[in-house]
């Protein structure tokens, strides 16, 4: 075990969206930062940004307009965390995530006022708020329904093109698929290693003349998301040029693309930024100090590490996440042990339908937190003075059905941040 | 309407109907075997797939145990390639009746049943797991069964044989023309389609819905639905069938089934078979009581939990299920005034054939056909349409047979794109709707810790790419078949395994949308450059 010596600013327990957040803004506010945590949403997210889109839940109502589907769902959810927030707090922290993503070489698009439609590997078309650049042409190839080439390759399972054109073909008619071999690809084709393979322009140049062919009539190409690991607009841009079409990239069942891009985005920048980061590692134990410091251990066995902090930011996540955890009876938090409320018993955690179009209830369980987004102890008071929660942790919300995920993480980070900086 | 013609028309394909379509293919008559969904959609894969020795029957139902002990002993011999012949064994713990204990090697004997008194200690080393307050244990010869491959190569003999099947076929109602029955009328729940079948004898195997459809012949069964719910672990705990040694009550078995172990079984009366489903309290229920016998079942990982329902005739005034007998029931309808039509129903996975030979024997004398029945001694071949069953086989077919072009497209349970496609292949003319859920009950798809969730969409692109799918039906189809897992998935979410549930909502939901109505118009962000 080996023991840091520093004192932090701020702990941020957690490295999924909500933790890479709380960090960067952390700091960017000059604090003095070290972060813990493993694989969490990020790592099988889509890659694109939720901000809200559906509400009520219930009635599957979607919106264009996640500010005007905010709105109505503090209204008629008053405990829903976007209810602590402002509009310019949101955007705020939107621009400053998304601007460091674009600084590192991961630009992320979208408009203002609108959400947009992105094509998902289901051949479902979802609503989003922010997309990588290189998924963007996608969304306005359907918006205009032009036509259009989804390519996929043989070995690479869970993304048939076949799938995304038959289901929508009474929307998009002219959007058609076709197969072809990898360059030099054969068997089994994980999107890491195709994505390593076209960081070289020859594979590029052999890709495009083996498609060249099928695309004669089309507009736009699109493909699964294998194109690039750490710079995937420049091998877009050269694939456009190569091949006089607009491409775009559609997201992969995970483990896709999507994560390790943001990954490493993470991984470069914010120790460039001053974070000490103790990746995969997580928390496993807590003490409260005199003078109400937390002294953490985390890791385990020889690689145990001890640090110091000033405050924490809870950022764990959910159950996959592993920041709830569930025995037969009861959900607990896993790393303070706070109160988590959640319905009475297990019978009432989860619908008997799966798709029951309400959501089950284990999936609002959560942190409560005061209005500075600490989060509350037995008493209704905060637990401690200098802890914070954001992200999926927190009750009241249901990002898998109100499309408000990584949105929400970055927000709530943002804010518990600016409330620990205070 | 479409209509076809057969000589016997068998409704229902679960142990019994797949039994009796072999039975009668072997003695030369024609059949035709219907089903609503698709093979054991019933309690033939809604049980323990124990083979009984005869033992747990010895204090209750004398009739039942020696059926049992011969029946459990042919099947062993007939059908090798289906059966685990682990052996059992049976423990009381302290606390449990030893009253009960002290009369079982007795009872035994009066059924014939072989049992060996063993040392407490001596069946710790044989079963490790088994609990140190262990007051009593016998040996048995139990054994586990697949009760999916045994259905499955008893169709694909009498396939092979000319008999005919149908999936997604359910009995809608009957034409009678005086006292018989002129046409069977079905509906294809997955098209809306119906259809009739014209047949010289008609017979209801549909198990606990045998009183629903002789009801519509206007005949009347008066059956009490007793529902069971199983635990299924990742891991198997036991190699053998672990049997308590009480009367026989809840959570009493632990039964291996390949890779891992079944723990049951619940019962439960409920209002009507389709009610059936497995329960939280349930679940709580049957592992608060197991771990007495078997401590490490209050903390091991469990996969899924399922059901089934028993069928209870009732011919007294039993109102307890337990005690009704659970010997089987051969109805000929001539007693309705309906003279071609014959229910089977009751009994147990373990008497399935001797079921159908009494059926067939029936069937045969009223039709004047003059052929013994041969499946007491005749071998049941191992088919390619059941092996896909087994645990272990799709792994060992990737590593020994994989072609270059091959593609693992069932992680947990490794099930390759070829096995699926051998699969399909097997399935000419049973083909049509309901395709995912059809691969899922030929192999071990979505019978690993993911659920389906995963392998599923993989399965869906697969489906799409062979134009076994087209339009939105995919994706319809992958709804329904993770819906269904989801029965068997939803009464464990604690630990791991609602780790996995979580993961996977926040896949069909938090990604792809997939609880949303896509069909209504959804388009009306236009996205300009
Ligand atoms: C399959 C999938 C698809 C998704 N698709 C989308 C999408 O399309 N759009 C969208 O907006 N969002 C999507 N998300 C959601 C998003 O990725 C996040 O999961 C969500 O925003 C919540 O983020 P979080 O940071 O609060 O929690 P998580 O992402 O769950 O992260 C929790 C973190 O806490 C860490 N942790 C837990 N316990 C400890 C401990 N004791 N010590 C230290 N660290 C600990 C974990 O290791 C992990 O790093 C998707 C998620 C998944 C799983
Ligand atoms: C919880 C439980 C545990 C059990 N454990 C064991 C055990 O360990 N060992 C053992 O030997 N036995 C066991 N049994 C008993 C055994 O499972 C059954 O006796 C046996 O499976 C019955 O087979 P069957 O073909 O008669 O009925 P089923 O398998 O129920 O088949 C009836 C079929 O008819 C179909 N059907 C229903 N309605 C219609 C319609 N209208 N039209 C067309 N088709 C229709 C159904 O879909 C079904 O597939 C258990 C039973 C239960 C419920």
């Amino acid at each position: 075990m080996t023991r840091d010596d520093a004192i932090y600013d701020v702990m941020v327990i957690g490295a999924g969206f909500a933790g890479m957040a709380a960090a960067l803004f952390a700091s960017a506010q000059g604090l003095r930062v070290v972060q813990a945590g493993a694989t969490g949403g990020i790592d099988f997210s889509t890659g694109f940004i939720d901000l809200m889109g559906v509400h009520p839940v219930e009635e599957g109502h979607r919106w264009n307009n996640p500010w005007s589907a905010i709105k109505a769902v503090v209204r008629d959810c008053p405990k829903h965390p976007y209810g602590l927030l402002e509009r310019r707090e949101i955007e705020e922290s939107l621009d400053i995530f998304t601007g460091f993503l674009t600084e590192q070489g991961l630009e992320y698009v979208g408009r203002k006022e609108r959400n947009t439609c992105a094509i998902t590997p289901a051949g479902t078309i979802k609503r989003t708020y922010r997309v990588p650049r290189t998924a963007w042409n996608g969304s306005v190839a359907l918006g205009k329904k032009a036509p259009a080439l989804i390519v996929d390759f043989h070995g690479l399972k869970g993304f048939s093109g076949k799938q995304l054109v038959e289901t929508q073909q009474h929307n998009w008619p002219e959007l058609r698929s076709v197969r072809i071999d990898f360059p030099g690809g054969r068997g089994e084709l994980y999107p890491e290693h195709l994505a390593w393979a076209l960081a070289d322009p020859l594979i590029r140049e052999r890709l495009v003349a083996s498609i060249a062919p099928h695309a004669a009539d089309v507009e736009y190409v699109g493909f699964p998301a294998v194109l690039g690991l750490n710079d995937p607009q420049k091998v877009v841009t050269h694939l456009e040029e190569l091949f006089g079409k607009r491409i775009f990239e559609i997201p992969t069942l995970p483990p896709s693309i999507a994560g390790p891009r943001l990954r490493a985005v993470f991984d470069r920048g914010l120790p460039s930024q001053g974070v000490r980061t103790l990746s995969q590692k997580l928390v496993t134990q807590v003490r409260k100090m005199d003078g109400g410091m937390f002294q953490f251990d985390v890791g385990s066995g020889a690689a145990r590490v001890t640090v110091v902090a000033k405050a924490a930011i809870l950022a764990t996540g959910r159950f996959f996440g592993k920041g709830l955890w569930a025995d037969r009876e009861k959900l607990t938090e896993s790393v303070f042990g706070l109160p988590v409320v959640q319905p009475e018993n297990r019978e009432g955690w989860h619908r008997s339908e799966f798709f029951d179009p309400k959501g089950h209830p284990a999936n609002t369980a959560g942190i409560e937190v005061d209005s500075r987004f600490r989060p509350l102890g037995t008493s209704g008071l905060p637990a401690y003075e200098n802890l914070f929660a954001a992200g999926a942790i927190l009750a009241h919300q249901d990002w898998m059905r109100m499309k408000c995920g990584a949105g929400l993480a970055i927000a709530t980070a943002y804010k518990a941040v600016e409330e620990l900086n205070k | 309407m479409k209509r076809l013609q057969t000589r016997v028309l068998i409704l229902g394909g679960g142990a019994t109907g797949t039994g009796l379509a072999r039975d009668l293919a072997l003695r030369g008559v024609q059949c035709l075997l219907a089903e609503r969904r698709d093979i054991n959609a019933g309690a033939s894969g809604g049980n323990h797939g124990l083979l009984h020795s005869g033992a747990r029957y010895v204090a209750s139902d004398v009739e039942a145990a020696v059926e049992c002990r011969e029946e459990g002993a042919i099947i062993k011999r007939i059908a090798p390639q289906c059966v685990d012949d682990s052996g059992g064994i049976f423990v009381a713990v302290q606390g449990d009746d030893e009253r009960y204990v002290a009369d079982f090697e007795r009872m035994c004997a009066k059924s014939q049943v072989p049992v060996r008194e063993l040392d407490v200690l001596a069946a710790r080393e044989m079963e490790p797991t088994l609990s140190d307050s262990l007051i009593a244990a016998y040996a048995v010869e139990d054994a586990s069964v697949d009760p999916f491959m045994l259905s499955l190569d008893n169709m694909a003999q009498a396939l092979s044989l000319g008999a005919r099947y149908l999936r997604n076929s359910k009995v809608v109602g009957f034409v009678r023309d005086g006292g018989r029955i002129q046409f069977t009328r079905f509906n294809d729940e997955t098209t809306g389609e119906f259809f009739e079948v014209e047949a010289e004898i008609v017979v209801n195997a549909t198990g606990a819905w045998a009183g629903l459809v002789a009801a519509m012949a206007g005949a009347h069964i008066n059956i009490l639905y007793s529902s069971g719910s199983l635990l299924v672990t990742q891991d198997r705990i036991t190699r053998r069938v672990v049997n308590r040694l009480r009367k026989a009550a809840d959570s009493d078995i632990l039964v291996p089934g390949g890779t891992v172990s079944i723990l049951g079984t619940t019962s439960v009366t409920i209002n009507s078979p389709d009610d059936c489903r497995p329960t939280v309290a349930e679940t709580n229920l049957i592992i608060d009581d197991a771990r007495a016998m078997i401590p490490v079942l209050e903390t091991t990982r469990y996969i899924r939990a399922y059901s089934g329902v028993r069928p209870l005739v009732i011919s007294g005034d039993g109102s307890d299920a337990r005690s009704v007998s659970r010997g089987f029931s051969l109805i000929d309808h001539a007693q309705d005034n309906v003279g071609n039509f014959i229910t089977i129903t009751g009994g147990k996975l373990t008497t399935y054939r001797l079921m159908a030979e009494k059926t067939a024997d029936v069937v045969c004398e009223k039709l004047g056909v003059d052929a013994p029945c041969l499946t007491r001694t005749e071998p049941l071949p191992a088919s390619s349409m059941g092996k896909w069953t087994e645990p272990g086989r799709a792994p060992k077919s990737w590593i020994q047979n994989r072609d270059a072009d091959d593609l693992i497209l069932c992680e947990c349970e490794m099930v390759s794109k070829n096995a699926i496609d051998s699969i399909i292949g097997n399935m000419v003319g049973m083909r049509g709707n309901s395709m995912l859920k059809a691969i899922g009950l030929r192999s071990r798809v979505g019978k690993g810790p993911c659920q389906g969730g995963f392998c599923g969409l993989r399965i869906t692109g697969h489906l799409y790419d062979q134009g076994h799918v087209q339009g939105g039906h995919g994706i319809t189809e992958l709804k329904s078949f993770v819906g269904s897992r989801w029965r068997g998935f939803s009464p464990i979410l604690w630990g791991l395994p609602l780790v996995q549930a979580d993961l996977q909502e926040a896949l069909y939901c938090g990604a792809l949308d997939m609880e949303l109505d896509h069909n209504t118009e959804y388009f009306s962000c236009e996205d300009d450059e």
